[in-house]
């Protein structure tokens, strides 16, 4: 094994960091992608505008910028509400902003924006005639949704949630930059400490590595089992 | 409106001459860090391409394990081992090389590089496993040497299938490219950075920085879609 030097537990903790991190992240993306998804499908003008501005906005924007703009923004702004609030309400109300949920916000409003994307194209796949043949037996809009819809687009998304979950786990690599102690951020202090950049970085690019395989045999997996049922072209 | 615009003029401390100047510094150091390594790469990437897309595991093996690597880990742990890892390879400080890699910028040059090759090179080869067999046949029909087969008909119908997602990487790799101020290369989001901490004023530098960015962006989106249009003429209904 190798030698790590004493930051054996501290990188396995910040490895457990990054997993929860990615988590919350895709839960986060998940939702605002169904959001932005069915904003974009809906017939309000203005719903469409908003859910197009969102994801234009995101994809001009470098995810660094975002989080820089969120860690160090959304403190100030934070402040400036508490202060208000202060003298105006005589309410006292804090919030410390710290990295792991300005990093959560951040990957997720950016992976939202392609999730929405993704969502938007899935939900189009769905054939119309299976709404409604769904509405001529009286389902309600909500039971439309979760029997018929949401079942059949879910085949269509996963592809495309599979490559942005992909993406998504190495963009958490950046929160490191805003102070999270996360893996990456642990082994670099180590590889500064120690003078040791190999030896601290190679392991964790290999746990990245591994995370990476195992989702996208995961990924596989739940995709066989999507498409039971669904003849294949050959 | 241009009494708004003259009153923010006006009592703008943070938009002066040197801060623009700081800005536009970062912009060359951006637009040349991520031109360079984009060209580098393609260059890198078309080679490695038409390996991996050889039936012998000894050619497509390696190039298989380098994209699998560079496209498995991110992009900040590949510069952190760079940067940090080239100075400490016994004996470099002694060769000329450290007079090239001594400065942040030839690194971070070398892992964008690197990171957008490996992208590349399976854009390219997805590209390339998709020409259809018929035009391949048919250029065996020719009597058309195998390299004379690659320059005609695979690589220039691979790269109009490839452009679209080609395009993608490009704008990647300008939003990747950010993270070059982490290992203190003042490009556009390093100068935003000074600016902040200078003033602590997160909103006016971040933003402006984002919008930048976002101009960046669009100027490479529109300059694609003319590529696209131009690569696949033929492919446009008659009457448009």
């Amino acid at each position: 094994m190798i030698d790590l030097k004493g930051y054996g537990p501290a990188l396995l903790d910040g490895a457990v960091v990054t997993i929860e991190l990615a988590f919350f992240s895709l839960a986060l993306a998940l939702v605002l992608g169904l959001i932005g998804a069915s904003a974009k499908l809906s017939k309000s003008r203005v719903a469409i505008g908003i859910a197009t501005t969102y994801t234009t906005l995101i994809r001009g924007v470098p995810d660094l910028v975002m989080m820089l703009l969120f860690y160090y923004g959304g403190q100030v702004a934070v402040n400036n509400l508490s202060d208000y609030l202060y003298d105006a309400y005589d309410i006292d109300f804090f919030f410390q902003f710290d990295p792991f949920i300005s990093g959560v916000i951040t990957i997720g409003l950016i992976f939202g924006a392609y999730m929405a994307e993704t969502f938007r194209g899935a939900f189009l796949a769905v054939e119309s005639g299976q709404i409604e043949a769904a509405r001529a037996y009286g389902f309600s809009r909500w039971r439309t949704f979760h029997r018929i819809i949401l079942p059949q687009m879910l085949r269509h998304a996963l592809p495309g949630i599979g490559n942005n979950w992909q993406v998504l786990l190495k963009t958490t690599a950046l929160v490191s930059i805003i102070g999270l102690t996360d893996m990456v951020r642990v082994a670099e202090e180590a590889a500064k400490a120690e003078r040791m950049p190999f030896h601290f970085f190679i392991p964790v690019a290999f746990v990245y590595l591994s995370l990476t395989a195992g989702s996208e045999l995961f990924i596989k997996w739940l995709n066989k089992r999507a498409n039971i049922g669904v003849v294949q072209g050959s | 409106m241009p009494e708004f615009l003259a009153e923010l003029l006006n009592q703008n401390d943070i938009f002066t001459g040197p801060t623009i100047m700081e800005y536009w510094g970062g912009l060359v150091t951006t637009v040349q860090l991520v031109f360079l390594s984009l060209i580098l790469g393609l260059l890198v990437a078309v080679p490695l391409a038409i390996m991996r897309t050889s039936k012998n595991p000894l050619i497509n093996g390696p190039v298989w394990f380098y994209t699998y690597i560079f496209r498995g880990t991110p992009l900040l742990i590949q510069l952190y081992i760079i940067y940090y890892g080239l100075a400490q390879i016994e004996g470099i400080q002694q060769t000329f090389w450290w007079d090239i890699f001594r400065e942040a910028f030839y690194p971070a040059l070398l892992a964008f590089t690197l990171n957008t090759a490996a992208y590349t090179t399976e854009i390219i080869r997805g590209a390339i496993v998709a020409t259809p067999s018929g035009e391949i046949e048919a250029a065996k029909a020719y009597g058309m040497s195998w390299a004379l087969r690659m320059r005609r008909i695979i690589l220039p119908s691979a790269a109009r299938r490839g452009v679209q997602a080609y395009s993608n990487e490009v704008i990647f790799m300008l939003h990747a490219s950010a993270i070059a101020s982490v290992v203190t290369l003042v490009d556009l989001t390093g100068a935003a950075r000074n600016i902040y901490s200078r003033f602590y004023a997160p909103f006016d530098a971040f933003i402006f920085v984002a919008l930048l960015y976002m101009a960046l962006t669009f100027m490479l989106v529109f300059a694609f879609r003319k590529l696209e249009n131009y690569l696949l003429q033929h492919q446009r209904p008659v009457n448009s």
